[in-house]
């Protein structure tokens, strides 16, 4: 196997074909683990790989996989989340587009281990022309055999059903997924029952994200101490971080997870441009807590993000210039919270929008002694008091940038 | 006045719900198929939609209302998405907004030209963040733009 073909996105443009796939050892790893793997070892090896969700919570694939009841009957469906709906995140995108095949072999090794026949891919409305791609390639392999009726001549099968969203952000959490598919408004179930369990069509269902099934097949083709040899003990391999923002060189560079958030940013994107220095980095999209820039030596995995009190979510990375008004910021994550919130829970309802009018007021230069201490207690009221984690999505960032840029913003809302 | 898509329409919606166990699953990408042929979703589409699937029409009309990007109004020929969200605002989005409305002559509060030609939408975030600030002109990505850039892309959309 080449070095490109462990890397998630490979370097060649034309890379997307199956060809150009089968070239760097594409479908290798699905071949052995259907034709020759049990599928409660390719479990175990996933779980041993320690790969964790690339989605943004971090939950470990191989442990979700062995959630499903076995043995039982009926339908068992997989959900991949291509929703890709975080700002400031656009790995998935580059996944669909250069590397389609991967994900489906990852899709086809998963739904083998798991005894899934069915998959959805649900990908969000705004990639609808670049999913031309994905549909192709998997009309490509199931011409070849690879998807469809019998994999590899075996008596495993699966079929592919490419499910577009509508613009709704809270369809990237799982449950709201499933209910989108189902024909639904993207509200959240109350779990449990965990969607392992009762989910799409109130059968066991397995959903991961785009990144993660991409690794799934170096996984189970290098194995899973490859694996581990990159990144951190306890959260492994590499991690497409999506860089954006007050930076040089903004793009996707996949490194080992862990790296200090300081190298990804100078090392690798470049900086800021010159005149510009940095004030804050939003770490993992914009729900995660914002970092100062006495922050930067914080390493870019799960743990260390949530000792920072921030998170490693999803890995979209916005720099932040000395030259942005953090009250700009605020606006920006207020208005979409408030656009985003699906209704259901009141407090996420009526607290974003509160938020959200109340932000606006201070832009308008109305801004009104208490008002900070109104939007914190406001956030303060959302936080743990939702069905979905979106509740904390909206208070825990709007939090960090009012407590960690109070002073700036109080001569902003004061002025 | 009833609604009926084309018969190439049609046999696509027959397609998307066979491919689910349940009819009612089918809905949203029923709903993009007549979106993608009429440019909106008629009130006489509900009714049609709810009757294919099996639903009542308040289903339909519950996640027609839901999801952003189903149109229940008429939209120009021609739909320009503006991403607003952080990294566009970031690299400038607001004047880029701005320079399209001016270029496209909309007043306040308006959101397709008068002509009918070109609609105008402001989104949050289009996973295109390392081409901030980004548009999409029906669908199709593009950026980084500049104020100058995109009015040009209005000009040129105009000219056809």
């Amino acid at each position: 196997m080449s070095e490109d073909a462990v890397r998630l996105i490979p370097a060649d443009e034309g890379s997307w074909r199956l060809e150009a796939y089968l070239r760097r050892g594409g479908y290798e790893a699905a071949r052995r683990a259907v034709t020759s793997m049990a599928p409660a070892d390719i479990i175990a090896e996933v779980r041993r790989a320690g790969l964790r969700g690339r989605g943004g919570a971090g939950f470990p694939a191989g442990l979700k996989w062995s959630f499903v009841p076995q043995g039982v009957g009926g339908p068992k469906y997989l959900c991949v989340n291509a929703d890709e709906g975080e700002p400031g995140t656009f790995k998935d995108r580059a996944i669909l587009v250069r590397d389609p095949h991967r994900l489906l072999e990852g899709m086809v090794i998963a739904a083998f281990a798991v005894g899934i026949r069915t998959a959805v891919i649900y990908v969000r409305g705004e990639y609808e022309r670049i999913a031309g791609r994905l549909r192709a390639a998997v009309a490509e392999a199931e011409g070849a055999g690879f998807l469809g009726r019998t994999i590899f001549g075996s008596e495993f099968g699966l079929d592919v059903v490419i499910h577009f969203g509508a613009g709704a952000y809270i369809c990237g959490e799982e449950t709201a997924l499933l209910e989108s598919i189902e024909g639904r408004r993207g509200a959240p179930r109350l779990k449990p029952p965990f969607p392992a369990v009762v989910g799409l069509f109130r059968s066991p269902t397995v959903i991961n994200n785009v990144e993660t099934l991409a690794h799934v097949p170096s996984i189970i083709g290098r194995g899973a101490d490859w694996f581990m040899s990159l990144g951190l003990p306890k959260d492994c391999g590499t991690r497409l971080f999506s860089v954006s923002g007050a930076v040089r060189r903004p793009g996707l560079y996949e490194l080992p997870t862990g790296i200090p958030l300081r190298t990804l940013i100078e090392d690798h994107a470049g900086g800021p441009p010159e005149g510009v220095s940095v004030k804050a980095v939003i770490p993992g999209g914009l729900s995660a807590p914002v970092l100062r820039a006495d922050e930067l030596e914080t390493h870019l995995d799960f743990e260390s993000m949530a000792l920072a009190c921030s998170m490693a979510g999803s890995a979209g990375v916005i720099v932040i210039g000395d030259r942005t008004p953090m009250l700009e910021v605020l606006g920006v994550m207020s208005r979409f919270y408030a656009h985003e919130s699906c209704g259901q829970c009141t407090p996420c309802r009526i607290g974003t929008s509160w938020i959200h009018r109340t932000v606006t007021r201070i832009a308008a230069g109305q801004g009104r002694r208490g008002d900070l201490d109104l939007i914190l207690s406001l956030a303060d009221g959302i936080k743990g008091r939702t069905l979905c984690p979106m509740g904390d999505a909206a208070a825990l960032p709007i939090r960090a940038l009012v407590t960690k840029f109070r002073g700036e913003l109080e001569q902003a809302a004061e002025r | 006045m009833s609604y009926a898509p084309s018969a190439a329409v049609l046999a696509r919606i027959d397609r998307a719900v066979a491919a689910y166990p349940e009819r009612s699953a089918a809905l949203l990408p029923v709903l993009h198929l007549i979106q993608e042929e009429s440019g909106w979703i008629p009130p006489e589409a509900e009714v049609w939609t709810a009757d294919k699937l099996g639903l009542r029409p308040v289903r339909v009309r519950e996640v027609l209302s839901f999801y952003t990007m189903f149109r229940r109004r008429p939209a120009g020929r021609t739909v320009i998405q503006i991403c607003r969200n952080l990294s566009c605002t970031l690299a400038g989005a607001e004047e880029v907004i701005a320079a399209v409305r001016r270029e496209l002559g909309l007043g306040a509060g308006a959101d397709t030209t008068a002509d009918g030609a070109v609609t105008l939408v402001t989104v949050e975030c289009l996973g295109n963040c390392d081409h901030a600030p980004c548009l999409q002109v029906d669908g199709v990505d593009r950026g980084p733009v500049t104020r100058e850039s995109a009015a040009a892309i209005v000009k040129e959309l105009r000219g056809r």
